[in-house]
């Protein structure tokens, strides 16, 4: 028996979350907070298989919150391959990487 | 021991995130991103889910950061500009970050969500033959539908990349 218990697991995944959600409010720099998401990403994930694993009794084994973290971590490898081929686009057309800079949409 | 190790890797975990955010060179917030996926692949290892411990690594600190570090390189914005003069701005996030950060913690620590479990629990989740089961059983929809979303993200990936991609009626004829 250990005395590291849910609570632990989900105080370290809100403190993730709330670091990364910092991180895109916070940074210009479009690669920096792309960054930042992928953080909060994880923070979701640590949620999850902390809640599958203490929730789960040899009657009912509580696969789906891993199921689901599976198909997280895909869903966000497909997205960080198409969001860094929008970050190349938009530097060859404006050769920035700035969200300060990119203000095409307001003028 | 268990303790001394949960403590070491959320350490490992969330003070590379902390750095991540105050980074000013881009090269190292990916190196410190690839910290911080590693700390929560262990953490995961300290919930028994190996499979995917061992995915987190392959995935986010093989794939992801490499690409990461190959845009960053290739666009050659490893410099940015530091944070001076924007005291202003930083307030609201901070702000957002001190609301999002304790109201959860309170919560957690006032006991709300329940009292403190001890997971002594069977963690089926080790083997990956539980998942390989559940995906082409349960969830094969799901299953089919991912593959064909990284089809669609590989296709729409190397179409927004090629060169000129707003003078396209012209330049295919030359080419």
């Amino acid at each position: 028996m250990f005395a590291i218990a849910l609570n632990h697991y989900l105080i370290v995944a809100s403190l993730l979350f709330s670091i990364g959600f910092f991180g895109v409010m916070l940074r210009r720099n479009v690669i920096v907070m792309f960054m930042c998401m992928e953080l909060m990403l994880n923070a979701a994930n640590l949620a999850l298989v902390a809640f599958s694993r203490f929730n789960a009794t040899p009657d009912h084994p509580m696969m789906d919150g891993n199921v689901f973290v599976f198909f997280v971590i895909t869903v966000a490898a497909a997205e960080v391959a198409t969001g860094l081929a929008i970050i190349v686009a938009l530097f060859r057309k404006r050769a920035t990487v700035m969200a300060d800079e990119l203000t095409a949409l307001k003028k | 021991m268990h303790e001394v190790l949960f403590y070491l890797f959320a350490a490992m975990t969330l003070l590379p995130a902390v750095m991540l955010v105050c980074s000013r060179n881009t090269v190292n917030a990916a190196m410190l991103m690839i910290v911080s996926f590693v700390g929560t692949a262990a953490l995961f290892a300290m919930l028994q889910a190996y499979l995917l411990s061992v995915l987190q690594i392959m995935v986010y600190a093989g794939a992801v950061v490499v690409l990461f570090l190959f845009i960053i390189m290739l666009l050659d914005a490893g410099r940015i500009k530091s944070f001076k003069g924007r005291i202003k701005q930083i307030i609201v996030p901070l702000a957002f970050f001190v609301a999002l950060s304790i109201l959860p913690v309170l919560a957690i620590l006032s006991g709300r969500g329940g009292e403190a479990q001890v997971g002594e629990a069977v963690a089926p989740a080790s083997s990956a033959e539980q998942f390989g089961l559940l995906l082409f059983t349960k969830y094969q929809l799901p299953f089919e539908l991912t593959g064909f979303l990284l089809l669609a993200a590989m296709v729409g990936v190397i179409f927004i990349s090629r060169r000129n991609v707003s003078a396209l009626p012209k330049s295919e004829g030359k080419e």
